[in-house]
Order: C-alpha cells, then sequence, then structure tokens
C-alpha cells in the first residue's frame, strides 16, 4: 500500500461523553506505525477523548502531545495503560486533531513544549484510563447480572472471579461507550504500579528503524506539487519584483507566485522546485535590517551590561555589600544565536478548498497554527483541520508564536490552486532565523574574609522572546522577560545579597525558545561564573555549592550523587580537568560532571559527562534517561560548535559544514542517575541541556587554567594552553 | 529513462538523470523512509546502498544507479529481523527517528564489513550521520549489540 492510499483513509469517530459533551470529532488516523496498525483493523470505539477501544482489543490512546522524540507517545499510553489495566501488547498511539478537551491543561490550547507533557498530563491521562476501566466493568456486570464491585479488569480482559467468566475489553467496549461515565474515580496507590516507573520499550521504535514511521515530509496526497520558497537575505525584507522566465523553464516546474514571505516555486516534485529557486532573479526591498551585525550588536550589549536594567530580582542590598566586601571579582559572558536544526527540515501539506482547509504536518501549536491558517484562508478555526504527523525533531522550533511555517504554506497554496507541500531546505532553517536569543551577562560577585559569597549582582542583555507574541501577557511582567531571566532571577543558592537585571534591546532578528530557552544561557553564565567565585574565595566548587544549596534538599542530593559517581577527588589522567555544574529547570534538579582535556592545538575533548537528576516521579525511566543523554549532547554542540552570525543583516552559516553539529566520534560516554522520587513528576525534555556547557568550561579550567566565557568554545581560545 | 532495483525489484524512472537519487526515490518511487536532512551529504539522513556501498542519494545523481542495485531502509528486512533492527529495539535507539534511517544504512554496510567493529570502526563509520536528538551512546552500543546478535544467528 503507498503512502498515498494510506492517507485518504479517515475514520469519523464519536468520542464519549466524558469530557467535552459527546462532540463529533473528525479523527484522522495516520498509521505512522503501519505495523501495529495493520493489526488493529476494526473499528475503535469511543471511551472517552482519550481512549478508543475496537472490537479485535486493540486499545487506541489519542494523543493531544506531539511525538518528536521525547517518548511520550509512550509515556502517555502507560499512564492510560496503568489505569485501564490494558494488555500493554495491544496499545497503539494516535494524535489528536485540534478541539477543546485536547487542550493543554496548564496552557489552555493544543501545545507541546515547556517539558511539560508529563507532568500536565499525569493526572488526567490516568483518570481517563480510570473511567474507561470502571465503564468497562460496568458493562460486563450488566451483561452478566452481577454487581461491579464483583468484578475487576486485568490485562485487557473483566472478570467475574466467583463465577470465573471474563469478557475481553474489545468485545465490551461498544456497550461500554453508552454507559454513562463516573464523575469520580478513585486512582491507584503507587505502589500498587506494575507499569508507571518501570522501564517499557518505545511503541514507536519499529516504526523508526524500517521507515514506515510518518513524518510531515512523508505525507503524499493526490495531486501533490512540492513548493519551496525564496525568502529574503535579510530579516523583515519584501520583493520589489521577480523575473521567474528561467525558472518556470525548468522541466516540472509549474507556477512561480508571489507570497507574502517572498516567491514561491511550485512544482512537480522538491527537485525541479529547487532548481527553479536557483534561477530567480528577485529584487528585494532589503528595509532597516541590512543594518544588523553581530559585531556591533556584540559592542552595544556589552555596554547595556555596565549600565542598570529593569530589576528582575532584589535580595538585600547587593551594590552595598559590594562595596563592603573583601575581596571582588567581575566577569562577562556570552553566548550567540543558535539555531534550532531539526534533522527533518521545516514542511507542511496544505490542501485548501472553498470551505475546508486540512494541513498536515509536525508541529507542536496546533490551536495557534489552527487559527492563524483559518485567518489566512478566510476560514473559521473549525474549519481548519490538522494532522500532526510525528516531528523528526521540535527543540521549540515547531511551536512557533507567529505560525510562520504553517501560514507561508496555506499562503503558496492559496495562490497554486492546488493542494501544496511546502519544504524548506537546510539553508532556509538554518538562515530562517527565530534563532535562540544572542546574550551578554555582566556578573559583580563580593566575598567576605573567609572566601564566602557576600553579594551576587547579574545583568542581562538580550532579546526578549515573549515581546510581541500571544503570549506577552503570560510571560512579560513589570518589563520583566520571564525567559530571560529565568534560571538566573531564581537561583537556589543562599546569598544574602542578590540582585538581577534586565535590557531587552529589540532587533529585525526574529527570535523563539530553544531546548531549555533562558535557562541555555542563564546555566552557562551562572554556573561558569559562580565556579570563578568558588576559585577566588579558595573554595572547592563542588563544596561551596554545597555549602550554599543547604537549604535545597532536593538540589543536594543531585550533586551529592553526581559528585560521588563522578568520584569528583579521584585521581584522573594527566591533563584531565573535572567540572561541575547545577542547574534547576522545568522544576527538575540537575548537577552533572564534566571530564575533558585540551589538545595542543585547542581542541577540546568531553570524555565523560555524569548526570544526576530529580524529575519527580519517573514514568518510564529509560526515556528519562535518553532524554538527559540527548540534551546533554544538545548542549555540547552549543558549547562547542554552534554560532548563527550576521554581517549586513545577512546570516553567515548556511549548512551543517559552517554550523557543525556534534557527531559520533565527538560524543562522550554519558552515565545518567535518577534520583528516586514520589513527587509529582517535572520536566525532563530540557533540563538536561543548561549545566552542560557549564560544567564543560569548569573542566577546561580545571584542566588548563583558562577561563573561557563565550559559547562556543573555539580552538583559538585554547591553543597556547 | 534510467533502469535499476531498488530493493529487489526493477524500477525505470523518467527523472532528469542529473536528478539527485533521493528526490527519485522519495518523490518518483514513494518510498519515504529514505531522508531528506541538508542536501550537501553532511548529514547522511538519506543514507541507501548502491551495490552494497553506503551512498549520500541526496548528492548521487540518479545516473549513478542505472543498472545498479539500490537498497533503502525498507529492503533491509520484510519483517523487523535484521540484527541492527533487533538492536536498535532492544536498546530503543531512536528518538525523533528522523535520522535512523541513514543511520541504520551506515552501520549494516560497517556490519557487512567488520564482524566486530570496534569503537574506533564505529566513529569511522558513523560520524557522516549526524542525530540532532543525541542517540550517539545508544547507536554505539546497537551496534555493538547488533554485532552479537549477527554472531549468534550465524552460529546457529
Amino acid at each position: 500500500m503507498t503512502v498515498a492510499t494510506r492517507m485518504k483513509r479517515r475514520d469519523f469517530l464519536k468520542t464519549g461523553a466524558a469530557i467535552g459533551g459527546g462532540l463529533l470529532l473528525n479523527l484522522y488516523v495516520p498509521d505512522w506505525a503501519p505495523a501495529r496498525a495493520a493489526r488493529a483493523s476494526s473499528k475503535p470505539v469511543a471511551l472517552n477523548a482519550f481512549v478508543h477501544i475496537s472490537s479485535d482489543d486493540w486499545v487506541t490512546v489519542i494523543s493531544n502531545h506531539s511525538e518528536m522524540g521525547q517518548g511520550i507517545y509512550t509515556s502517555l499510553p502507560m499512564l492510560i495503560a496503568e489505569e485501564l489495566e490494558a494488555d500493554w501488547s495491544k496499545i497503539r498511539v494516535q494524535s489528536s486533531p485540534v478541539a477543546a478537551v485536547y487542550n493543554h491543561t496548564v496552557f489552555g490550547m493544543m501545545m507541546t513544549g515547556g517539558s511539560t507533557t508529563t507532568n500536565s498530563e499525569y493526572d488526567r491521562f490516568r483518570k481517563m484510563g480510570a473511567m474507561a476501566r470502571v465503564m468497562l466493568i460496568d458493562a460486563a456486570a450488566q451483561d452478566w447480572g452481577v454487581d461491579p464491585g464483583t468484578c475487576h479488569a486485568e490485562k485487557g480482559f473483566v472478570v467475574h472471579a466467583a463465577s470465573k467468566r471474563r469478557a475481553s475489553f474489545g468485545s465490551l467496549a461498544e456497550a461500554a461507550s453508552k454507559i454513562e461515565p463516573p464523575k469520580d474515580v478513585v486512582l491507584k496507590d503507587p505502589k500498587d504500579f506494575t507499569i508507571i516507573g518501570k522501564p517499557k520499550h518505545r511503541l514507536d521504535t519499529p516504526s523508526k528503524t524500517n521507515g514506515t514511521a510518518q513524518f510531515g515530509l512523508d505525507v503524499y496526497i493526490p495531486g501533490l506539487l512540492t513548493a519551496v520558497v525564496a525568502r529574503s537575505p535579510v530579516f523583515g525584507g519584501k520583493v520589489t519584483s521577480f523575473n521567474a522566465d528561467k525558472a518556470k523553464a525548468v522541466p516540472g516546474v509549474v507556477d512561480v507566485l508571489e507570497v507574502p514571505s517572498g516567491v514561491a516555486v511550485i512544482a512537480k516534485g522538491f527537485w525541479p522546485a529547487k532548481l527553479g529557486r536557483e534561477r530567480l532573479d528577485i529584487i528585494w526591498d532589503e528595509g532597516p535590517g541590512t543594518q544588523i551585525s553581530t559585531v556591533a550588536m556584540r559592542e552595544q550589549f556589552a555596554a547595556l551590561s555596565k549600565t542598570p536594567g529593569a530589576l528582575a530580582k532584589k535580595v538585600g542590598d547587593s551594590a552595598g555589600a559590594l562595596a563592603g566586601a573583601t575581596k571582588t571579582i567581575t566577569a562577562e559572558f556570552e553566548v550567540p544565536y543558535l539555531s534550532h536544526s531539526m534533522m527533518e527540515p521545516l514542511n507542511t501539506v496544505v490542501d485548501l478548498r472553498e470551505d475546508h482547509c486540512e494541513i498536515w504536518t509536525g508541529t507542536q501549536f496546533q490551536t495557534g497554527d489552527r487559527a492563524a491558517a483559518a485567518g489566512v484562508a478566510g476560514l473559521k478555526p473549525e474549519q481548519v483541520d490538522i494532522h500532526t504527523t510525528l516531528l523528526g525533531g521540535g527543540f521549540g522550533r515547531r511551536a512557533n508564536p507567529a505560525s510562520d511555517f504553517v501560514t507561508e504554506a496555506v499562503h503558496v497554496a492559496k495562490v497554486a490552486k492546488a493542494p501544496v507541500k511546502v519544504v524548506w531546505t537546510r539553508e532556509d532553517d538554518i538562515r530562517g532565523g527565530w534563532y535562540r536569543p544572542m546574550w551578554y551577562d555582566h556578573f559583580e560577585a563580593g566575598l567576605d574574609a573567609s572566601g564566602n559569597p557576600v553579594a551576587w549582582k547579574h545583568t542581562i542583555v538580550g532579546q526578549s522572546i515573549f515581546d510581541g507574541t500571544m503570549f506577552a501577557g503570560f510571560g512579560i511582567k513589570n518589563g520583566i522577560d520571564s525567559a530571560s531571566v529565568e534560571g538566573a532571577a531564581d537561583i537556589l543558592y543562599t546569598i544574602p545579597n542578590i540582585q538581577v537585571d534586565l535590557h531587552s534591546p529589540k532587533n529585525e532578528v526574529p527570535v523563539q525558545w530553544w531546548r531549555s530557552v533562558g535557562h541555555s544561557h542563564t546555566g552557562f553564565s551562572v554556573e561558569a561564573f559562580f565556579d570563578e567565585m568558588a576559585y577566588a574565595g579558595g573554595k572547592d566548587p563542588y563544596q561551596l555549592r554545597r555549602s550554599l544549596l543547604a537549604g535545597q534538599p532536593r538540589m543536594l542530593a543531585v550533586l551529592d550523587l553526581v559528585a560521588e559517581k563522578a568520584h569528583w577527588n579521584g585521581p584522573l589522567p594527566p591533563g584531565h580537568g573535572r567540572g561541575i555544574a547545577t542547574h534547576f529547570s522545568f522544576d527538575s534538579y540537575v548537577a552533572q560532571i564534566a571530564e575533558v582535556s585540551v589538545t595542543k592545538d585547542g581542541t577540546v575533548r568531553v570524555h565523560r559527562i555524569i548526570a544526576a537528576v530529580d524529575c519527580g516521579r519517573t514514568v518510564n525511566p529509560d526515556t528519562v534517561k535518553a532524554q538527559l543523554e540527548g540534551g546533554i549532547i544538545f548542549g555540547l554542540t552549543a558549547a562547542l560548535k554552534t554560532e548563527i552570525t550576521l554581517d549586513k543583516g545577512r546570516v553567515q552559516q548556511r549548512n551543517f559544514h559552517d554550523y557543525p553539529m556534534l557527531r559520533m566520534f565527538e560524543s562522550p560516554e554519558i552515565e545518567v542517575y535518577i534520583v528516586p522520587s514520589t513527587e509529582h513528576p517535572t520536566g525532563v525534555g530540557e533540563p538536561g541541556v543548561p549545566p552542560v556547557a557549564p560544567a564543560v568550561a569548569n573542566a577546561i579550567f580545571a584542566a588548563t587554567g583558562k577561563r573561557m566565557r563565550r559559547l562556543p568554545i573555539k580552538a583559538e581560545d585554547l591553543r597556547s594552553a | 529513462m534510467i533502469s535499476f532495483t531498488v530493493n529487489g525489484k526493477p524500477v525505470s524512472v523518467e527523472d532528469p538523470p542529473s536528478t539527485p537519487l533521493l528526490w527519485v526515490i522519495r518523490d518518483s518511487l514513494n518510498l519515504t523512509g529514505t531522508k531528506f536532512g541538508c542536501g550537501m551529504a553532511l548529514c547522511g539522513a538519506c543514507t541507501v546502498h548502491i551495490d552494497g556501498q553506503a551512498v549520500r542519494s541526496c548528492v548521487a545523481p540518479v545516473s549513478r544507479a542505472e543498472g545498479k542495485k539500490v537498497t533503502t531502509i525498507e529492503g533491509i528486512s520484510p519483517d523487523l529481523t535484521h540484527p541492527l533492527q533487533q538492536a536498535w529495539i532492544e536498546i530503543d535507539v531512536p528518538q525523533c527517528g528522523y535520522c535512523q534511517s541513514g543511520q541504520i544504512m551506515s552501520a549494516a554496510v560497517l556490519l557487512a564489513e567488520k564482524a566486530s567493529p570496534t569503537d574506533e570502526d564505529i566513529d569511522e563509520a558513523m560520524s557522516g550521520n549526524i542525530c540532532r536528538c543525541g542517540t550517539y551512546p545508544r547507536i554505539r552500543r546497537a551496534i555493538h549489540r547488533a554485532a552479537e546478535i549477527k554472531a549468534q544467528k550465524g552460529a546457529k
């Protein structure tokens, strides 16, 4: 069966009345895992919006969160299966349509981000499983004429032990779907968990080893054309005029049309579209963006960092304490713009009709994308269906506050008057903006006569991410963008006088959340400066952290665990150094120790990273480890490899040769330790990132005596070491 | 017209000879397991085999496949029984999964050439494949594990 024919199959399913009042949903079955889906041939019945069961006993968990690698297409089903008493071998997942019932429990819209999926759905998904179980038991009890209290569920069956009767979930689903859902359900005592907290293999792995996993780029529908868009070489630029004669002469090019973001070349397939784009002649009105240079920005930011900004945090009197300190130190740290560079370049398929629009894309932000797409199409949001495919990486980029890659595709479909797939090239991705902001941090610390910190002053300079978005009211309070100061204004260390302030200069470069957001810079600057402060006071950096975290038992526990596992005071090969860092983000506690050496030519070799995490109760422990491992590699790429720079408004990088990712031969040994916890689950996808860069920078200091205060760390900064 | 076999099946395509094999495989033959990542042979997501050799199909013109045997991820086993697939599943290597077709195709050539690859062999064979999710430590473990599985199968 070709992908195209599979895409045509749709099921129209009625959700249960449990939540959402029996609303009718057009539910698309994506068959992203045909191996499992093929076995589930009969039509599923909805027991509620999240639990569907078919007569052949397959349980379909409807996921309102996007799978971008973080493993939630396994963790969310585990929550349901635990309470449903399902047979784990008969669980499959599909993505939900866009509907209010599927809104994020905290954000009030359908989106995946902020390392929140497990913690925000931990209660609801268990409850949905428990409600469905009660309905299945009631259906069986009615059929058997027995008291439901004498029945129980186990491994996909309802059992009446006294009469030794058993009925499979599939045989009961139809009757159960007609039963009034229970108002309240009692959830299991965690000591009785048989699934939550026990490692489960990911349900999506088989499809990701045989080519059947379906990403946005893999969607083909009848009559589909492919488009690539020529966008302004400078942010904010507009098309003045263009000549498409040579582009149209490329065999396979169907049309060349202007859209708000540039010029779209529409063709029968990607390759002619790309060839056509190379042959376009476009005159741009580049606008004020041509003034942007990251060299000049750096000077501007550095100057600003020495002036007082908007106050984000004030404890005591840091200015007075600095004046009275026995010793003061100061340092400045800087990090560049960064591209998310998901392995799957952005893409969106749009089938736009007069009164309806269907969209297939890997998105983290369905509600926003649907509203924005409807606005462009001139339709109501309810007339737009978004089919969420698997995401070939997200890291925040696919939760775009302007829905840029979705609205652009709707614009293209509108002028193309045909179903169209807009595909970004890698160059489009790396040059396309929506970067992690460039940031510059200025620190001052004061120490008393014993070397103990008495004052901490931190000034942050960087563009606001929330400014100008629909989230501004949520993210910006009293002139402070919470994303700019997270990890800095909420440091866990006990220091008697603390001040953190912020400058948020504006420019044309679009910025966005990037895995761990503000923590991606504060983790580095705070923890690297803390290390300098420890040495300045003659303290061991691990021990100083211990003493200033005395009131933070959970962080203290991960810190002690990582120090023990990495043998903090143990012997090292000559030339090697260890660095330590902690960071609290997304309500999780992480500590890491890096072991590095530096070659004569200045190349940093990261040999090992040991990490410890307290993220509350774990649902799928191996996934937690995988996310920490991945976060560490992601953070190492930022620490050692990548930067986006601009000159005369033009991005100077274009593909993986000049925006290089960490590769296999550079990948360290990684060990991850989880602190057992009975607390509510907290974030896992992002907290592994922030401590990596400071742990490595601090280890480089231990190995070479050189302080690395700018990312990425470059061989030229270390060559003479 | 250019003729070759894909996963054992003969195909003839009318794409211009300079069209990258990747886009012929995806857009003309509708085999979507082979991925587009960079278009410059820098990331390895598009890796396929031509006569058993790993090739970055995003830069290989389809003319290069004329008369040859092309294998894509869909062709390495009909039923998830390739040792690499088994090891990938056992160790839960993939996260987003987008690069994994290319990772497995590169690893398959390594495993065909070296029954028991060392870490250095893995570094050499796999450093052309980028994984943005950072699954490298698990890919390494899984290749070692696949070598064991393959040896056990051979011993039967």
